[in-house]
């Protein structure tokens, strides 16, 4: 019994003992909301390794606060008048972490490994591109298939990330093990679903503008204890805090919050084509679906589940972005004209449809409220939770009538509707296919100044909105919580997290 | 005694050849598409193919199961797709992460339950046995991720003495380690120890009304060391061989609580494959444990056989 005592004691003192000793090292801490993928900007296809990478991997241009595309690594660009060729300026002094120089020979190699390397996921992202030229020790020449005016944007992300030639050449598909890119942080070890640590770059081109030493990135799932965290000082920010959440943030004195409307969006995809769970008034008629759209409030949605913090939406892009079409509003609920049109359509008694739902707390209690206000309408909707791999491949194969799915988002318009809306596009799990569309997209790719593309942008907004596979909902809130003892940090509408020009008190 | 180990050893073969490919079969059964979860938002049919026969996702199952058969007999567990990196590494990094929470638990369990068992036979019927048996009833029935946030709650946000979360490896920080591990432990722990409690209270019960027992105490002996002597080894069998079960379980990983604590072992390993459908590592996973959980049985067998040689022959 004694011994026992003994060690209950010993426990009671190691714990009260236990105290994080505090650094003089500035050491930023980031709770993540999910475990990274392979941190190789190749092979990279998470969200959350976006946030990661803007640590470690510079691009060649960057976007601001406006989604204007600023240089980065690049000092500039031109593109011909035909839209055929676009040269860039490499910025000079730039090393890689392994003290590579970052030369027009390296920004080719990362280029063509982006287009060649088997599994890239980059490819279908820069497809447009058919050669890389190196021109001078400073300037490459990519030569373009077609105009391709989405382009830049892509080389915003990960397809701008330049990699050393040397250290990828060595480690093949293993790169993503230990990246060594241009950014102003360096890898340094990553324990796998537990963190990432990077540290200051002594040679990083813009280093007089990183104040922090070093950071950890901490992926932790569930959203109650990333927060808890935060405040309990475990954490210096955090990724992705529930709109629920929002008020405890506000309250608390310690703490900040940031937040920028989403790129991305929520949305029901409908089936129009995809198999015989298409074969109904639903699917062939698109009254019916209008019908379905006009029972819809999106205010009140927003209002229910978010407590009104996120923005309704009824376009591929939000209602601040220069995109979106005025011409276009958000339409008012209006049940009497919803029955008018499913009266009209022949349908009679309520219309059962079945909505795949992914799991998610966020995600059902949205099903729920559209389940409501649809029944008021005359639609029966039976919400079908699903595994999120389940519901992917599910929505591939056809096996829904509806789909609630939501888009991260890209900084170019394009990023968010044409693998959405065109014929035979991989994302297009409802199959809408219209010729018209079709052109006004690839219009839209190859003009560049913003009035003509959103000139084509419209004909695609009359066509598909009305007729498409995609009721959009709502635009979520970036939202980042930071400690009081953050300062500088400046929220992009990306969402991924900027270290540079961020200091610790 | 020889005879008896190449028996037991041989039985071993053809129990892990049906286990892996219960592991195998199984995991087809879930729905999805590996290569389509992968790619995620980056959905490109000709991206896709090159992933699936990357692979083998397109080769009959049989075939696939005899690749990563061929792979395992040769030490190679195959490669996580999602990480790119070898199966084998990620349960060498995970294992003494879970080697130590399953220690820590075990002992939280042990250090409660046993007391709190004998303290509940030896003062049975009165407040001590009643206090005991609601505090086994509570840990049964409290689930471990409610009382995981609670105790974040209350020692990190309010108390402000642990950290919320997180793992310090016990080679970098020794006291950082204990304390990033100390409440997912008792959390762990804590379940298992109503567990014990119940059981050491009714083997103690039965012991303390054996004969033994009574000469004992007719031969004047204080009640404490009839008590902790006498009646405590005899009853203790059951309750060991409970505890090396429990210990096994948890040897494969706490689902739940590495979850909210986020302890990078088993339980999150596993988890995050099955989501992402990184089949290599469930398999990998799987059999690690699963070989681990046959070789303890094995070692119990044998322990036995030394201990009780009536059960040789």
């Amino acid at each position: 019994m004694r011994k026992t005592i003994g060690v209950a004691a010993l426990a009671l003192a190691l714990t009260a003992g236990l105290a994080c000793g505090a650094s003089a090292q500035s050491h930023l801490r980031i709770g993540l909301a999910e475990d990274p993928d392979v941190l190789d900007p190749t092979l990279a296809r998470t969200y959350v390794g976006r946030i990661v990478f803007s640590s470690i991997c510079d691009k060649l241009f960057d976007i601001d606060e406006k989604l204007s595309i600023v240089p980065q690594l690049a000092l500039g660009h031109e593109t011909s008048a035909d839209g055929r060729t676009v040269t860039i300026k490499l910025r000079p002094n730039v090393k890689f972490h392994d003290g590579e120089a970052l030369t027009a020979e390296a920004a080719k190699y990362s280029l063509d490994r982006h287009l060649t390397m088997k599994g890239s996921f980059r490819r279908p992202e820069i497809a447009s591109v058919d050669s890389v030229e190196v021109v001078d020790p400073l300037t490459i020449k990519l030569n373009l298939k077609a105009p391709f005016s989405p382009l830049l944007a892509q080389l915003t992300d990960r397809a701008g990330m330049m990699v050393s030639p040397k250290a990828a050449e060595a480690a093949g598909d293993k790169f993503g093990l230990k990246p060594v890119c241009a950014g102003p942080f360096k890898f340094v070890e990553r324990v796998q679903q537990d963190r990432i640590v990077v540290e200051k770059f002594a040679d990083y081109w813009n280093k007089d503008n990183v104040f922090v030493d070093k950071v950890t990135f901490l992926p932790i799932v569930d959203s109650t204890v990333r927060l808890a965290n935060l405040r309990s000082g475990g954490l210096d920010m955090i990724e992705r805090v529930l709109a629920t959440d929002i008020k405890t943030v506000r309250d608390s004195p310690k703490l900040k919050l940031i937040s920028a409307v989403e790129l991305g969006y929520f949305g029901i995809t409908m089936n129009l084509n995809n198999g015989p769970k298409a074969n109904t008034p639903f699917g062939k008629d698109a009254r019916v679906r209008r019908a379905f759209e006009l029972s819809l409030d999106r205010d009140a949605i927003n209002q229910v589940v978010f407590n009104g913090e996120f923005v309704p939406g009824n376009q591929w892009i939000n209602p601040t972005n220069p995109y979106y079409q005025q011409a276009f509003p958000i339409p008012k609920r209006d049940i009497a004209k919803a029955k008018a049109l499913l009266k009209e359509a022949g349908v009679s008694g309520p219309l059962t449809l079945d909505f795949m739902v992914p799991n998610g707390p966020e995600t059902r209690a949205v099903a729920e409220v559209v389940q409501s206000m649809a029944a008021e309408a005359g639609f029966d909707l039976k919400i079908r939770v699903t595994e999120f791999a389940t519901s992917l491949k599910q929505a591939e194969d056809g096996e829904f009538q509806l789909f609630l799915i939501g888009w991260s988002g890209r900084s170019d318009p394009d990023g968010n509707s044409f693998a959405f809306q065109t014929c035979g596009a991989p994302q297009n799990n409802g199959k809408f296919c219209d010729k018209e569309v079709d052109a006004a997209h690839a219009e839209a790719r190859a003009k560049s100044n913003l009035a003509d593309r959103k000139k084509a942008y419209e004909t695609v907004a009359a066509r598909f909105l009305p007729n498409g596979t995609v009721v959009y909902l709502y635009h979520r809130r970036v939202l980042v919580a930071l400690s009081d003892k953050v300062d500088g940090y400046k929220q992009m509408p990306d969402g991924l997290i900027r270290v540079v020009g961020v200091k610790l008190k | 005694m020889l005879a008896f180990l190449t028996q037991r050893v041989l039985q071993i073969i053809p129990t892990l050849i049906l286990v892996s490919m219960l592991i195998f079969g199984l995991q087809q059964l879930l729905p999805g598409d590996p290569a389509l979860i992968m790619a995620g938002e980056e959905r490109d049919p000709q991206v896709l193919e090159e992933i699936r026969e990357q692979y083998r996702l397109n080769e009959p199952i049989p075939i696939q199961y005899l690749y990563w058969m061929k792979g395992v007999l040769s030490g190679n567990l195959g490669e996580s797709m999602r990480l790119k990196s070898s199966v084998a590494s990620l349960v060498a990094e995970k294992l003494p992460v879970t080697l130590q929470l399953a220690g820590m638990a075990i002992l939280v369990a042990l250090g409660i339950g046993i007391p709190a068992g004998i303290v509940s036979a030896v003062k049975k019927d009165t407040a001590w046995d009643y206090g005991a048996n609601i505090f086994a009833l509570w840990g049964i029935s409290t689930p471990n991720f409610w009382l995981g946030i609670l105790m974040i709650f209350l020692f990190s946000v309010t108390l402000g003495w642990l950290p919320a979360s997180g793992y310090v490896r016990l080679g970098e920080d020794w006291r950082a380690s204990l304390a990033t591990t100390v409440m997912p432990a008792f959390v762990l722990g804590n379940a298992i120890a109503a567990i014990l409690m119940r059981h050491t209270r009714s083997a103690m019960l039965q012991a303390m009304s054996a004969d033994y027992v009574r000469t004992a105490r007719a031969k004047g002996l204080y009640e404490r060391r009839v008590v902790l002597k006498h009646a405590l080894r005899n009853a203790m069998t059951p309750v060991i061989t409970l505890g090396a079960l429990e210990f096994g379980t948890l040897l494969s990983g706490a689902v739940l609580t590495e979850q909210i604590f986020t302890i990078p072992g088993f339980g999150k390993l596993i988890v995050d494959a099955v989501f992402n459908r990184d089949y290599a590592v469930v398999q990998g996973v799987v059999l690690v444990t699963a070989t681990t959980y046959i070789v303890l049985n094995l070692l119990a067998d044998i322990a036995y056989v030394l201990v009780n040689p009536r059960l040789r022959g």
